[in-house]
């Protein structure tokens, strides 16, 4: 993963342009910083502090809103919701996508283009088309066959699937094309079968690229706020619909919201962070090309 | 889940047992059909399969009940919505009547928000990716910091905004007021004209790190020799970004313009957790609007005729830009 090694600068540079880049870079860094200074800040103080004016600096801080974000809405319970979705959509995409994407990227049949131009287009439509007819479908299965998916997490993870197969399938296409075609074909000629090349030389290949497209999937379905605000009950509910619990008519605990904003974010940034240099990687071999 | 059984079998095949157990367990005569072209198409199946269920279906459905009356009154039997033939969508495109006055004005604010969103996010993710080509203190620290917006999740940083935006408890009406008094009294930004402003600067914070994510990854493929070779030629480094830079990038800007324009015009998210179900009228983008023409107005038939004209509009747009783009370059291939 060399991509983004450093590299030295080639010149000189010229003193406009470093107080350019200096200007440039803390202008862009506060606007970045601020909301989540915001975020961290305001989840440590206290709830008169968060009710007055703003204020840069707490009060005093306290770590109050954060044993109480469990208590005021059931947190916990659109946690555990949240990851079963998320997990269950990402692992089912993924693991359709390696087969698709290793079709695309190592044979040439009829149909795939028709096959690639259905996937990348369905990427880019709107959510919303897919919601309503979905839910008017869900609504007469239920009707027809007692099989309850308005509501359900089946019926949400089957919702997912419309984003994050497509582009697991997109991503993934785009990392294997990058894996030499010699290492499976050399496989193949020692006896795998094409399965087997796939499966002993490509997929170990590719790890970093699943990886990313994993977790691409996950931060995508963890973040969904549409499907899940139509598809979901009080039971089935997501960290992403029940959030909003928080505000209440009169009083928002902006404290307790802040934290809790911050507990569903932590796992997501920091698997993004970590798994920086592979994401980028993935994310650009599928996007960029 | 049973479509995905035949190619598993193959990784179970054995560690040791090496030479084409998987075919030896299928059978020779299946597998030389497979290997005469049927592979790819397994390989397909449960992809297929479930681009079926969860997108050409519905499609069809979607399409299927832009023609009909469907209301609350029919959900459970959409079959008995009477026909509506072409009604919902003259009602869509009539625009001196109430249902096309209101999805042309959501329209226009879908495409003034999407223009300026996808214009600053690309300004600021260029900014960001050519000023940190070059090695120096803290450049590592920064790629990571511009990439937070990117991480996190859409809903925790749509909420954080909308505190900041808050009118008596907000960060934004205490720095303009109370520190640098530029405006006379505390304003409201989740009403009125100013929604729309504060929808934008979200929308521009949540997507430029996706332009600078991908500009970086296009600054990468652009060779040293070229910027080695201008600089013996004596051009300065604001010429090489004219020169050099720019140009090798017009690839990457046409890939990010068009995704971020469909991601901005399809954009639900941020009107939603902002505002709520009904936006006002200032922020009232096409996703939310027809969001809100099926699930709170609960008329079915009216937001399908909507998303069907919703999509013919992005199908031209991308086919357009396509054509556009791709004018004087060598065809290449998907």
């Amino acid at each position: 993963m060399s991509r983004f090694s450093d590299q030295p600068s080639p010149m000189a540079r010229p003193k406009s342009f470093l107080w350019t880049r200096r200007i440039v870079l803390t202008l862009i860094t506060a606007f970045v910083a601020i909301p989540v200074y915001v975020m961290l800040s305001s989840s440590l103080k206290s709830l008169q502090d968060v009710q007055g004016s703003f204020r840069w600096i707490p009060h005093s801080l306290t770590v109050r809103p954060y044993i109480d974000i469990w208590k005021t809405i059931p947190l916990a319970h659109y946690f555990v919701n949240s990851v079963i979705v998320s997990v269950s959509a990402t692992v089912f995409s993924v693991a359709v996508a390696i087969f698709a994407a290793y079709a695309v990227s190592r044979y040439r049949f009829m149909g795939r283009k028709v096959f690639t131009v259905t996937v990348l287009s369905t990427q880019m439509f709107p959510g919303i088309l897919f919601l309503l007819p979905l839910y008017l479908i869900f609504v007469n299965i239920g009707n027809d066959t007692g099989v309850t998916l308005n509501g359900s997490r089946l019926g949400l993870i089957i919702t997912y699937l419309t984003f994050s197969l497509p582009f697991s399938i997109w991503m993934l296409a785009g990392y294997f094309d990058s894996i030499p075609r010699d290492l499976d074909e050399a496989a193949k000629v020692d006896g795998c079968s094409a399965l087997g090349a796939l499966f002993r030389v490509v997929v170990p290949a590719a790890v970093p690229g699943i990886v990313a497209v994993a977790v691409y999937a996950f931060m995508t379905a963890w973040g969904e706020v549409l499907f899940a605000s139509v598809m979901t009950n009080e039971s089935t509910r997501t960290l992403a619909v029940g959030l909003r619990e928080y505000a209440t008519e009169n009083d928002v605990y902006w404290n307790q919201v802040m934290a809790a904003s911050l507990v569903v974010s932590v796992p997501v940034v920091a698997g993004f962070l970590l798994l920086q240099r592979y994401l980028v990687a993935g994310l650009t071999a599928g996007a960029v090309k | 889940m049973t479509a995905t059984a035949p190619p598993r079998r193959a990784p179970e095949a054995g560690p040791g047992s090496g030479k084409s157990a998987a075919g030896r367990r299928l059978g020779p005569r299946l597998v030389e059909r497979l290997r005469q072209g049927g592979l790819p198409y397994l390989l397909l199946l449960p992809a297929i399969l479930a681009e079926l269920l969860i997108h050409i279906v519905p499609m069809v459905f979607g399409i299927v009940i832009s023609f009909r009356d469907l209301t609350l009154f029919y959900i459970r039997h959409w079959q008995t919505a009477p026909w509506a033939a072409f009604d919902n969508y003259k009602a869509a495109v009539e625009i001196h009547q109430p249902i096309g006055q209101a999805l042309l004005h959501s329209f226009w604010v879908s495409l003034s928000y999407t223009l300026l969103s996808v214009s600053f996010s690309w300004l600021i993710g260029i900014a960001a990716a050519i000023l940190l080509q070059d090695t120096f203190r803290g450049r590592g620290i920064l790629r990571a910091l511009f990439l937070v917006p990117y991480a996190l999740p859409t809903y925790a940083a749509l909420i954080t905004w909308t505190f900041m935006f808050q009118q008596d408890t907000g960060l934004v009406n205490h720095v303009l007021h109370d520190q640098l008094h530029i405006t006379s009294s505390k304003s409201f930004w989740l009403l009125g004209n100013n929604s729309f402003w504060a929808m934008l600067i979200v929308s521009v914070w949540k997507s430029w790190p996706f332009a600078f994510l991908a500009l970086m990854a296009g600054l990468q493929n652009i060779p040293r020799e070229l910027y080695e070779a201008a600089a013996m030629d004596g051009a300065g480094v604001w010429q090489q970004i004219r020169k050099i830079t720019m140009p090798s990038l017009r690839p990457v800007n046409q890939v990010i313009v068009l995704v971020l324009f469909l991601w901005t015009f399809n954009d639900f998210n941020t009107p939603y957790v902002m505002f709520g179900q009904s936006p006002p009228k200032q922020a009232d983008l096409i996703s939310i609007h027809i969001f809100q023409s099926s699930f709170v107005n609960w008329n079915f038939g009216s937001g399908s005729a909507m998303s069907v004209l919703l999509l013919l509009f992005l199908l031209v747009v991308t086919a357009l830009y396509l054509l556009v783009t791709s004018r004087g370059r060598s065809e290449s291939d998907v």
